[in-house]
């Protein structure tokens, strides 16, 4: 069995640039989906028992159906019902919204955590609702949410390999391009896998650090 | 969408169904072993499961599969896409698995290990009778979240060639020019397994003896 690492590494830039586009997609796709999440969790905590009914249908079908199939359907049904996007943006807008349905149910859990007695204070202090949300729930909220959305923000990093099979050209279809290329496919993998499980450990000692930083406001709670 | 249609990708899902339930079974088996060498005495077996679980749970599953693929065949292992698929699912899951039961494993109350060791028991008979027991419904229901999660995940070795539901709906969707039908009946058929899957998981957190049976 010949192995030889170098000639992958010999692809450096190559690597270099489909790394960029997994890191973009991630970090774009992890904030869209936190935003679009965060929204979907306020109306639903706001909007009462029929709206709260009609948005848990869309968080329920993309928690319960597998990410593959949710871009397939986007990428290649997408231009049969005029939805026509090239690779990236179609990638972008699958990672954003199947992150947005596992944000959405992060952040119900959330407002649901922040005891119903600090709204009140609130709104005897005359808070507006917006002032409550901004001040009260969202502070107190942030503490908890944290370590999951981090958790979400890891699974969304390593959901960006599957962009690879509807030609996304992020980190796994460049690094696959050019083990095919050098005919040197298991290199090309370890490579790849190498690379993927350094981000995700460096993503998490981050997550980690940041719990670390916040939990100073932790007493403040009590 | 006609009803032959559906119906093949229904055939198919019976092929996720197996893959699914395989390798979470066998992907439990690992996790306990896994356990096991977290909770022996022996420094090399720590790190081994530290690496073990870092690297499965580090790396996408479709870069893992993929590797496992070209991986066996270069080593002289020739395994079906079935076995391999297998393979590489129970892996990556017992890696998960084992994170999950490691908060059960801590949370079995020293007084009833204590109480194994005065009752003469070995630290095999201790794990095997007490631990395990234990830790297994205490996270009974992450087993059951683990197991949607791996039903999901099953539609990856679509990729390496097994002919499970979503593979079967990608070669449908080809030659039909369907694919929005049909993408999203197999989306469908996932949501109504994992539907499914969660409500026998709630059946049986009710059913089964509460903690303070099974820790008495």
């Amino acid at each position: 069995m010949n192995f030889d690492i170098g000639v992958i590494l010999a692809k450096g830039p190559q690597i270099l640039s489909g790394l960029g586009v997994t890191v973009l997609i991630w970090i774009a796709g992890t904030f869209l989906a936190a935003a679009l999440g965060f929204v979907i969790a306020t109306a639903r905590h706001y909007g009462g028992p029929l709206i709260g009914a009609v948005l848990a249908i869309p968080v329920e079908v993309l928690r319960g159906t597998p990410f593959l199939v949710q871009i397939f359907l986007l990428y290649f049904g997408g231009p049969y019902i005029g939805i026509t996007l090239d690779p990236i943006p179609a990638g972008l807008l699958g990672l954003s919204v199947y992150g947005a349905a596992y944000y959405a149910e992060i952040f119900r859990a959330g407002y649901q955590s922040v005891p119903p007695g600090h709204v009140e204070a609130a709104d005897c202090l005359g808070f507006s609702r917006g002032q409550t949300v901004l001040r009260i729930l969202l502070p107190e909220m942030a503490l908890i949410v944290l370590p999951p959305s981090v958790n979400m923000a890891i699974i969304l990093l390593k959901e960006t390999a599957l962009l690879s099979l509807i030609t996304v050209p992020e980190m796994t279809l460049t690094v696959q391009a050019i083990g095919s290329q050098q005919y040197a496919f298991l290199e090309s993998l370890v490579v790849l896998a190498l690379v993927y499980w350094a981000l995700v450990e460096l993503a998490g000692t981050l997550g980690r650090l940041a719990e670390r930083y916040f939990s100073r406001y932790r007493l403040a709670l009590k | 969408m006609t009803w032959q249609l559906f119906s093949l990708l229904v055939q198919a899902s019976g092929m996720t169904i197996l893959i699914s339930t395989i390798s979470i079974l066998v992907g439990l088996g690992v996790a306990i072993l896994l356990s096991a060498a977290r909770l022996s005495h022996l420094r090399v077996l720590h790190g081994f499961t530290a690496l073990f679980i870092s690297f499965f749970r580090g790396v996408p599953l479709l870069v893992q599969l993929l590797l496992l693929f070209n991986l066996l065949p270069a080593l002289g292992i020739s395994l079906s896409g079935f076995a391999t698929a297998i393979i590489g699912l129970s892996l990556c899951t017992a890696a998960y698995q084992a994170e999950n039961l490691r908060g059960g494993f801590d949370a079995v109350p020293k007084g009833l290990i204590e109480s194994a060791d005065m009752a003469g028991f070995s630290p095999a008979q201790t794990f095997l009778r007490i631990r395990i027991p234990i830790a297994l419904r205490l996270t009974f229901p992450a087993l059951v979240n683990e197991a949607i999660l791996i039903l999901k995940a099953s539609s990856l070795v679509s990729v390496v060639g097994v002919i499970e539901l979503t593979r079967m709906a990608q070669n449908l969707s080809a030659s039909t020019f369907m694919p929005v039908e049909i993408f999203a009946s197999a989306g469908l058929i996932y949501l109504v397994i994992n539907q499914v899957v969660a409500a026998i998981g709630r059946y049986a957190e009710r059913r089964l003896p509460g903690m303070g049976q099974a820790a008495r």
